[in-house]
């Protein structure tokens, strides 16, 4: 097998793209605590942070693991700068209004759901394992943030060009989603990741279907994104990290 | 509470112990009704006794987590075990398949209707939700998402009373 690294550094290289992304997005979705337009929306949007840090704890633990260099959850999490990063640009955009902020989720959970599902069917039974378990809650997620896209998109004028505009933003970081490099390729030969066309082709039918019933369209992408699984990232995410790290950077090894 | 306990010696005996353990959000339910235990092991190595406790959790990012582990160890330490190893284990995922008849019983009775159906035979359905407090099912939900990561919040359009419901995982 002509593999660009050996099996547990692709593993290590995964097992971190799963769990930036969970915190990343996590993270993103926390800064509404306090601040969303309703209560129950406050709850709801925190809720899915927390179940995504919950999330990022376990695969970051895990990837600490597979590099074997005893790095934790904290080190990974608190200690890495923007270059070691390996989330998607989708989750590090800014939450902007409401509508960007649904359609930013609703386009993250349909893509979480389908590879996490693919992942709970894969071969490395640590990786099947704690998809399983995320997979439970992402649906929760998805049943969320797909009735806001609906609701909002087949809402008032304002809400639906919000929604219209939401999309123009968030477009450009889809063909991202479905990129596969060397080493997803590799964990593709060993069944660890689901097919990433199939992934795609899923996504597409899913996401166009409930566009359509909110009346909105899904604008055509002419600049993408790209590389946010290599370390390269926009300008966003080094004010995140700036924030999310502050603490450790400041205080190293603090702890309550 | 000062009063000299027999020694715990035995696995009914921890288990039974275990019975007084509750989830902090919930306190009254036991994490033995919930489904959080999932194995218990007795060694007596001489004359020590060591207890391995298998708990999974319930959801990922559920901060109880921590704090039923604490108590778990809190609770069977006091009881003279001289060493408590728990384990986590996430595979099969927690489901509320799990949580027991007296553990819905429990829950009715702290006012958060228990899930309506049952995980493994069927897609979760929220439709049949019952009010905790008039048992009316005419019922809405205001929130999927509740006050803990396993709640909704619902609404109850005959006592017009809101309630939590113990989501269907």
């Amino acid at each position: 097998m002509n593999n660009a690294l050996n099996i547990d550094q692709a593993r290590f290289e995964q097992l971190l793209r799963l769990g930036d992304n969970a915190l990343i997005l996590g993270h993103r979705l926390s800064e509404w605590s306090a601040d969303a337009p309703v209560l129950e929306e406050d709850i709801a949007l925190t809720n899915v942070a927390l179940d995504l840090i919950g999330h990022a704890r376990l695969w970051l633990t895990a990837a600490g693991q597979a590099e074997g260099q005893g790095r934790s959850e904290d080190d990974l999490a608190y200690l890495r700068d923007v270059r070691d990063w390996r989330n998607l640009h989708l989750v590090e955009l800014p939450n902007g209004d409401f509508a960007r902020t649904m359609v930013r989720q609703f386009f993250f959970d349909s893509y979480h759901l389908l590879l996490l599902e693919g992942l709970a069917c894969g071969h490395d039974a640590e990786i099947a394992g704690i998809a399983n378990k995320a997979a439970k809650e992402v649906r929760y997620h998805l049943r969320h943030s797909r009735n806001w896209v609906i609701r909002l998109g087949d809402g008032t004028e304002e809400s639906h060009a919000r929604m219209q505009r939401a999309l123009d933003d968030c477009a450009p970081c889809v063909p991202e989603l479905f990129e596969a490099d060397q080493i997803y390729l590799d964990l593709e030969s060993l069944n660890i990741v689901p097919e990433i066309k199939l992934l795609k082709s899923e996504w597409e039918l899913k996401v166009n279907g409930v566009l359509a019933e909110a009346t909105l369209q899904m604008p055509e992408i002419l600049s993408a994104h790209s590389g946010g699984r290599q370390g390269l990232h926009g300008e966003h995410l080094g004010y995140l990290l700036a924030e999310m790290q502050f603490l450790q950077r400041a205080y190293p090894g603090a702890s309550w | 509470m000062s009063a000299v306990l027999p020694p715990v010696t035995t696995h009914a005996q921890v288990l039974e112990l275990l019975d007084s353990v509750t989830d902090p959000e919930i306190p009254t339910v036991s994490i033995g009704d919930l489904g959080i235990i999932r194995d218990v092991e007795v060694h007596h190595l001489g004359q020590e006794i060591h207890v391995v406790i298998t708990i999974t959790p319930t959801y990922s990012g559920c901060p109880a987590t921590r704090v039923i582990e604490a108590s778990i160890r809190n609770t069977v330490e006091r009881a003279g075990i001289q060493k408590v190893v728990i384990k986590n284990r996430l595979q099969p995922a927690w489901t509320t398949d799990w949580i027991t008849e007296r553990g819905r019983q429990r829950l009715l009775e702290a006012g958060i209707s228990p899930p309506a159906c049952c995980v493994a035979h069927s897609i979760p359905d929220d439709t049949n939700v019952a009010c905790p407090y008039c048992q009316s099912h005419n019922t809405l939900v205001l929130s999927q998402f509740g006050s803990t990561p396993c709640k909704a919040l619902w609404h109850c359009r005959d006592c017009l009373e809101p309630f939590d419901y113990f989501k269907p995982h």
